[in-house]
């Protein structure tokens, strides 16, 4: 579904991603982990189209989506949270989740002034819609609320269903659940499993608790300085001699 | 001479004009976060073009069009290269931009007849009827100040709204929703101005005469102020915030002043103070946004 072919990013003189290459494939949760630095979120970035590669290419359903807007590359079905939390803070829950949905005909000026038929029963669904994920999760009493009044797992959360509202099939979570309480982290992984079980999602995932990685994902992807240097099922990584070095600093 | 009654039909009409200009701004700087400091040219753009049409003897409605359109163009030329960037550019370029504009005003000679004004501009004539009273006026200036008024709700109400909303609070997030901030940014700019060009025409078609000393740039800072105080985002609190400051205004020429204080510098001295009061202990104005509440439904 996804594949980066020799992606490379320099900052300067610091290669922050060093011919990375790697596929994630439909219906998968696939981890990408490594220490601090080694480039994770950079990846995220210039899959997303937030930053432009120095070289190499990036596929999605075997389209070329290098270089475009980060704005289209989202059309195209790919979401993704942020790993400091984005959500909007003037505005309520409802209104950061309805702002997600493709293709609102209340998002032209004309049509939204005037409130078309169309517009208004388009808005009614996405409303249905928003409340109904709001009630998977819990969180229905938080609807109405702005944003910046919510807790940090809160906002997490409101910001991992605005993702869900643009109805993508790959979804890239960055630090889904750093500074959040255990009992709620498992939630969130029960969640994100049944997305994947239950509604097809696809999910490329950075996280640095080995815990959540290991139990969560059926392949993981590891970075070190920029690098690929390893890749395998949770088992065969967390064997891997390379990657034990990485961490450990062997 | 004013009489009591037709100075206060006068204050009137200069609020609903101001009104205009505040409820435009605070599409642009409140609702989007877009900072401008440049609202003058567009003020400014729109009553010479419409003036000066008119007086060609082009009829006064088509005149206000295009005073309205030539503000947007200008509006669309000057947002291609800045609201690309994310940052202070706009500031920057629309305090330019109306400097540059008075510049125009005071030395295109030829047209603008420069420091010597535009006198004589002919009064509004719509379908033969006459707006050459005050109280006349007045209803015009009403009107035109409801269908902006009513544009600018709509607008905050709608889906178009929720994003311009987003692009102030967080314009990546905006992009990774899939939306292009940049049009949204674009759209909401010429629309604002405008509805300040529009702002304009209702000027010079008021006062019958205008020159470059109207737009100047505390005019676009007053309007500022005026939207930081009623209410960013919040387009009935720009309006109770036009009446009381421009009734404040006009009001401080009729208190008897020592003869070393000069009027124009304590006005300016005290919007200054309460810029920053304001900015201090209420960065959300006196009237904050409203919160939109979505029922499950409706």
């Amino acid at each position: 579904m996804l594949r980066v072919e020799a992606l490379t990013k320099d900052f300067g003189g610091l290669r922050a991603v060093d011919r990375c290459s790697f596929e994630v494939r439909q219906g998968a949760i696939h981890g990408l982990i490594g220490p601090n630095g080694s480039g994770k979120s950079t990846v995220f970035n210039l899959v997303t189209g937030f930053l432009a590669p120095t070289a190499g290419c990036t596929y999605f359903k075997e389209q070329e989506i290098t270089g475009l807007p980060p704005f289209a590359i989202a059309t195209l079905g790919i979401a993704r949270t942020f790993q400091m939390v984005r959500v909007f803070r003037r505005m309520t829950t409802m209104e950061n989740l309805l702002m997600a949905p493709e293709g609102q005909a209340g998002e032209r000026l004309l049509l939204g002034i005037v409130r078309t038929p169309a517009v208004r029963r388009q808005e009614r669904e996405h409303i249905r819609r928003a409340y109904d994920l709001l009630a998977v999760v819990g969180l229905g009493h938080i609807a109405n609320e702005y944003c910046g009044n919510l807790s940090y797992a809160e906002q997490k959360m409101v910001e991992l269903l605005r993702a869900l509202m643009t109805d993508p099939e790959l979804i890239l979570l960055d630090e889904p659940t750093s500074g959040i309480n255990p009992t709620l982290v498992n939630q969130i992984l029960d969640y994100i499993r049944r997305l994947r079980d239950e509604r097809g999602k696809t999910f490329l995932v950075i996280e640095h608790d080995m815990r959540v990685i290991m139990n969560l994902c059926d392949r993981i992807t590891v970075l070190n300085y920029g690098e690929k240097i390893a890749e395998g099922t949770p088992v065969e990584v967390a064997r891997d001699r390379a990657v034990i070095d990485a961490y450990l600093g062997g | 001479m004013f009489s009591e009654l037709s100075l206060l039909v006068h204050l009137a009409v200069i609020i609903s004009i101001y009104a205009i200009l505040a409820v435009s701004l605070n599409l642009v700087i409140g609702v989007t976060g877009l900072f401008t400091l440049g609202q003058a040219a567009f003020f400014g753009i729109g009553a010479y073009a419409s003036a000066l049409l008119a007086k060609a003897g082009v009829p006064w409605f088509v005149s206000m069009l295009a005073g309205i359109v030539l503000a947007g163009v200008v509006a669309f030329i000057i947002g291609i290269p800045t609201l690309r960037l994310v940052g202070d550019y706009l500031a920057v370029v629309t305090l330019g931009l109306a400097e540059i504009t008075r510049a125009v005003f005071k030395n295109w000679i030829p047209v603008t007849r420069g420091p010597m004004g535009l006198p004589g501009i002919p009064h509004a004539v719509f379908f033969g009827f006459k707006f050459d009273t005050g109280p006349k006026y007045l209803a015009l200036g009403l009107v035109c100040l409801a269908i902006v008024y009513l544009i600018a709700q709509r607008i905050l109400y709608s889906p178009f709204g929720r994003v311009l909303k987003g692009v102030r609070e967080d314009e990546t997030a905006v992009q990774a929703l899939g939306k292009n901030a940049y049009r949204f940014k674009m759209i909401v700019f010429v629309v604002g101005c405008g509805m300040s060009g529009l702002a304009g025409s209702l000027f010079a078609h008021y006062i019958t005469y205008i020159d470059p000393t109207s737009f100047v740039m505390w005019l676009s800072f007053f309007i500022i102020l005026i939207i930081m105080l009623g209410g960013l985002g919040n387009n009935r609190g720009a309006i109770a915030a036009t009446v009381v400051f421009v009734v404040f205004r006009e009001g401080l020429r009729f208190v008897k002043l020592p003869e070393w204080l000069n009027p124009a510098a304590l006005q300016q001295l005290i919007f200054g103070v309460l810029l920053i009061l304001t900015t201090l202990f209420m960065p959300r104005g006196l009237i904050p946004e409203s919160k939109i509440v979505y029922d499950r439904e409706q």
